[in-house]
């Protein structure tokens, strides 16, 4: 009469279940749950230069100028503040970053290469990725299938593939399970792994829309206001969360955010803008001291 | 290692570990959830990881005497840690994980200890907090995240356990002797763990259990109530508990049965319905919890559920008041038979839902569970059978057997425990091969509780009945008496009290007074539902507790338990407190028990409004609020008669 709890697995399906342990579940692989702490010693460096370079970008809707000459260098390990009033263009800088506008004038260079007018999909693969305002998730889906979703441009089997469920479907399907459930104990989202989005609070759908991002190793994660709409513990959860990929990966930051108290915590670097051009810039204190900042703010 | 004329628990944990590695290898010790997947240990990883830890430790200048802390959750860290410290003669003492700073600073200068183990960053940041008043020299850190912020204390004072295993297993391969030689020098009786006793009052002190102890209760346990070596088990209780130490260490390797660790803290109930263990040990609050779970879902739903659901569990609570026999292990044919249409009808659907549906054994023990919510997990249809025991003698010294489950009592003492009652005070005294060594240093302590003849005084009250049965009344020091001369023992009116669901705690105040009143708290889940159905608007706890429909339901429970107890014994008045009794605020033990002294205290001018015969109090408490504050609260609070 009580409809049975969520099917649990036969035991069966318990015991033998270590689909990506190896065989027979020797003690070296069962070590590898545990981490040493060389990989906490050092913060990576994963490029020698600049990893990204923004220039001299104008972006025209029609007759309006969204962004005026603006740009900004990412070095490997930062994170990078895009602070400015609203309709200063910071999103869409972002989004000439990341491949949804083309800009009118200017270059994007990542790791050394031109990316201007390279499609988003092959930024993701080179290891640019991003999250969106509105977390942007597959609402009916799991958290664990919207993480997923993040590998697809690495899919490597065709259709047939799928249709059969050949060896190389499930092999590819099973290292992506595994990509996935990295990135779901770095951020924490165990209990809500087989939840569908929907439902859940914004807090955690930041968080599982960080973790799409993550889960495609990339080198640089732009992030679009993640700290909106978040309560106070939430917000030091997702910053806490950065740091911890940032320090132990390496990877660098450029977040677009409202948040001063957020920025002067977090950021190593600022980029103020306002009206689609770069105001001022610096290390967090001095920006915000900066009159031209100030005014910006408090000028209306 | 076993001689002639030796007991089967004249062994080490180290021993028997190495004895099962050798017999069954590639059979399942235990299993632990990991990025989403059960991964399974055999006995001979376990073997290895408890050897290389063991090297670990030695090296780091570990040995014969010392004390070794950890702050741990259900993790197989703790128990390969723990078994690693035994080996090179050590023994370990744990710290519950919710401790406080100055509780965790108490244990660590208590102990001497120099090397803790923590699960994470947050036991980490308190031992830190702590560290210059202990001598603690090294920490280790199961779960390694966020170490990137103590970068400069890495390698130096912090290390993971990963790093312990590693330096271990280079140990081993250069010298391959080192291990057995280390595990040769052990005996039985050395201590292999420190356990903090409850302590209602006072100071909590170390109880040092031997090898021996803990296999002597484990054995015995085992005899009485034989654990199958393919039965599950979820480790989710404290492993600073005993009880939780008493099955997912010591009966473990006796039985050879599979541990199950949770991924998380938050997953645990998932993960225990994912496994649906075949027995299990809880103190009473989670059965409190889970009956009151099942009860309030079932308020929540339909009325043919709730038709279904009342015909099942009537036909469940026949079944089990002829099962509760005397000689019994089952009820009679016809009711069997009732029990079975009730388990299809609806118990089955309960059982699947809170994961308890292959429980063939099911223990309480720690404090007194209410007879009412033993009797309902029996109509329910779960074996649940009241233990006796303290930390003292390792756990467990009685126990109902199987065929004889009574409401009550608690048992009858294991095959090797016998058990005395003082004939002037009534106290309780037991002598088994499982009463601890002593106090940890403190000698005193321990000549007062441990007689020359080895009977161990446990401070509880009660009584054995004709067929050997124990009846426990309550903690010595807890027995209250009315002005009158009435000797109460509060558990008994207390258990009553919280067997309504909307009672989550009632302290029963009255020595020396002429009747009880009682200081409750509600259940905060329960009640919020019962709200939100009446559509009560409300801001919270505080609030909650106080809106008068709230009082007017605790004014009905409280009636519906004072009818079931004898007239001296009835709460005649009674208020609800709009802040919970908190272990951080002293109000209770970590492991729950209400300090009656410290309320007593705390709450000295309420209660003495509530015997003055006034309606209402201005309450003055210091509340901790989500973000950690303190403030001070000072609001009415309503006292109200209970009817008789």
């Amino acid at each position: 009469m009580f409809s049975a709890a969520k099917r649990h697995p036969t035991r069966k399906e318990v015991v033998g279940f270590d689909s990506w342990g190896r065989p027979g579940d020797s003690v070296p692989g069962l070590l590898e749950l545990w981490e040493p702490s060389r990989r906490y010693a050092e913060k990576p460096r994963i490029a020698e230069r600049s990893i990204l370079i923004v220039e001299d970008v104008r972006v025209e809707f029609g007759g309006i100028v969204a962004v005026d000459g603006a740009g900004f260098r990412l070095e490997p390990g930062q994170i990078l503040a895009l602070i400015g009033p609203n309709g200063a263009g910071k999103t869409s800088l972002l989004n000439v970053v990341s491949g949804f506008y083309r800009p009118r004038r200017g270059h994007v260079i990542f790791m050394g290469r031109d990316i201007t007018h390279l499609p988003p999909h092959k930024r993701a693969r080179m290891g640019l990725a991003r999250t969106f305002q509105h977390s942007e998730l597959f609402m009916h889906m799991t958290v664990v299938e919207n993480i997923m979703t993040g590998l697809e441009p690495w899919r490597r089997y065709s259709l047939l593939d799928a249709a059969l469920w050949t060896e190389k479907a499930r092999r590819w399907e099973e290292w992506a399970r595994w990509k996935a459930e990295q990135v779901i104990d770095l951020l924490e989202l165990h209990r809500y792994r087989d939840r569908v989005v929907e439902g859940l609070p914004p807090g955690i759908q930041k968080r599982v829309d960080l973790a799409r991002a993550l889960a495609q190793d990339p080198k640089v994660v732009l992030m679009d206001e993640p700290m909106a709409g978040l309560s106070r513990e939430e917000k030091e959860d997702l910053a806490r969360a950065i740091v911890e990929v940032n320090e132990t990966q390496g990877v660098s930051f450029v977040l677009v955010e409202h948040d001063l108290e957020v920025v002067m915590d977090l950021c190593d670097y600022v980029v103020a803008m306002e009206s689609g051009r770069v105001i001022a810039e610096g290390p967090p204190e001095a920006v915000a001291r900066d009159p031209k900042v100030v005014e910006a703010y408090l000028g209306g | 290692m076993e001689g002639n004329g030796a007991k089967p628990y004249d062994t080490t944990f180290p021993w028997l570990l190495e004895a099962r590695a050798r017999r069954s290898p590639e059979t399942t010790a235990f299993r632990w959830k990991r990025y989403g997947v059960w991964r399974r240990f055999t006995w001979r990883d376990y073997y290895l990881m408890v050897r290389w830890a063991a090297l670990g430790l030695y090296e780091l200048g570990l040995g014969r005497g010392d004390v070794l802390a950890f702050i741990m959750g259900n993790r197989p860290a703790w128990p390969i840690y723990e078994v690693g410290a035994q080996s090179v003669g050590a023994a370990t003492v744990g710290i519950y994980k919710d401790s406080l700073s100055d509780e965790v600073a108490y244990v660590l200068q208590a102990s001497d200890a120099r090397v803790v183990l923590v699960e994470g960053q947050e036991q980490l940041d308190r031992v830190l907090e702590v560290l210059d008043r202990t001598r603690v020299e090294k920490i280790i850190v199961d779960e390694a995240k966020g170490l990137h912020m103590y970068r400069e204390k890495l390698g130096d004072l912090i290390m993971t356990f990963r790093d312990l295993l590693e330096a271990g297993r280079r140990l081993d391969r250069s010298e391959p002797g080192l291990y057995d030689k280390l595990t040769g020098d052990l005996s039985p009786e050395d201590p292999a763990g420190l356990f903090t006793t409850s302590g209602t009052t006072g100071r909590p002190k170390l109880a040092m259990l031997s090898h021996r102890n803990l296999l002597a209760m484990a054995y015995q346990l085992n005899q009485l109530d034989p654990v199958g070596e393919d039965w599950e088990y979820v480790s989710m209780l404290p492993p600073a508990w005993v009880g939780e130490q008493m099955m997912s260490i010591a009966l473990h390797y006796v039985a050879g049965f599979r541990v199950n660790f949770p991924e998380k803290p938050e997953t645990v109930w998932e993960d225990f319905r994912e496994i649906a263990p075949h027995f299990l040990f809880a103190p009473p609050r989670v059965w409190e919890r889970i009956a009151k779970d099942v009860m309030a879902k079932i308020e929540d739903s339909d009325p043919l559920k709730k038709a279904v659901y009342r015909a099942s569990i009537a036909a469940g609570y026949a079944a089990a008041k002829r099962r509760l026999v005397p000689g019994r292990r089952e009820p009679p044919a016809p009711w069997r038979l009732l029990r079975f249409l009730a388990y299809w009808a609806a118990l089955r659907g309960i059982l699947d839902k809170t994961g308890l549906k292959r429980v063939r054994r099911a223990y309480t023990g720690g404090a007194m569970l209410g007879e009412d919510y033993v009797l309902y997990m029996h109509a329910l249809g779960v074996n649940l059978k009241q233990i006796y025991g303290q930390t003292e003698v390792a756990g467990i010294a009685v126990v109902h057997p199987d065929d004889d489950v009574r409401l009550d009592t608690v048992g009858k003492p294991l095959p090797e425990t016998r058990v005395r009652i003082d004939p002037e005070t009534g106290e309780i005294l037991i002598k088994s091969p499982a009463v601890m060594k002593g106090y940890y240093r403190n000698p005193e302590a321990t000549r007062k509780t441990l007689d020359p003849d080895g009977w161990l005084h446990t401070g509880d009250v009660g009584e054995l009945t004709e067929d050997g049965h124990l009846v426990v009344h309550d903690r010595a020091k807890e027995i209250l008496v009315l002005s009158d001369g009435t000797r109460v023992a509060p558990q008994v009116v207390q258990n009553k009290l919280k067997f309504s669901p909307y009672i989550a705690e009632a302290a029963i105040i009255g020595h020396g007074r002429p009747f009880l009143v009682a200081l409750l708290n509600i259940d905060y889940a329960t009640v919020s539902r019962w709200a939100e159905r009446r559509r009560i608007p409300f801001s919270g706890y505080s609030d909650l507790s106080q809106k008068p429909e709230v009082l007017e339901l605790l004014r009905r429970e409280v009636a519906r338990a004072n009818r079931r107890l004898p007239p001296r014994l009835r709460v005649r008045r009674f208020a609800s407190l709009f802040k919970e009794f908190h272990p951080d605020d002293g109000e209770m033990t970590r492991t729950r028990k209400l300090r009656r002294r410290v309320i007593e205290e705390r709450y000295k001018g309420l209660i003495e409004a509530m015997y003055r015969g006034e309606e209402e109090y201005m309450l003055t408490v210091e509340l901790r609020l989500e973000d950690g504050r303190r403030v001070k609260a000072t609001r009415p609070v309503k006292i109200l008669d209970a009817p008789e």
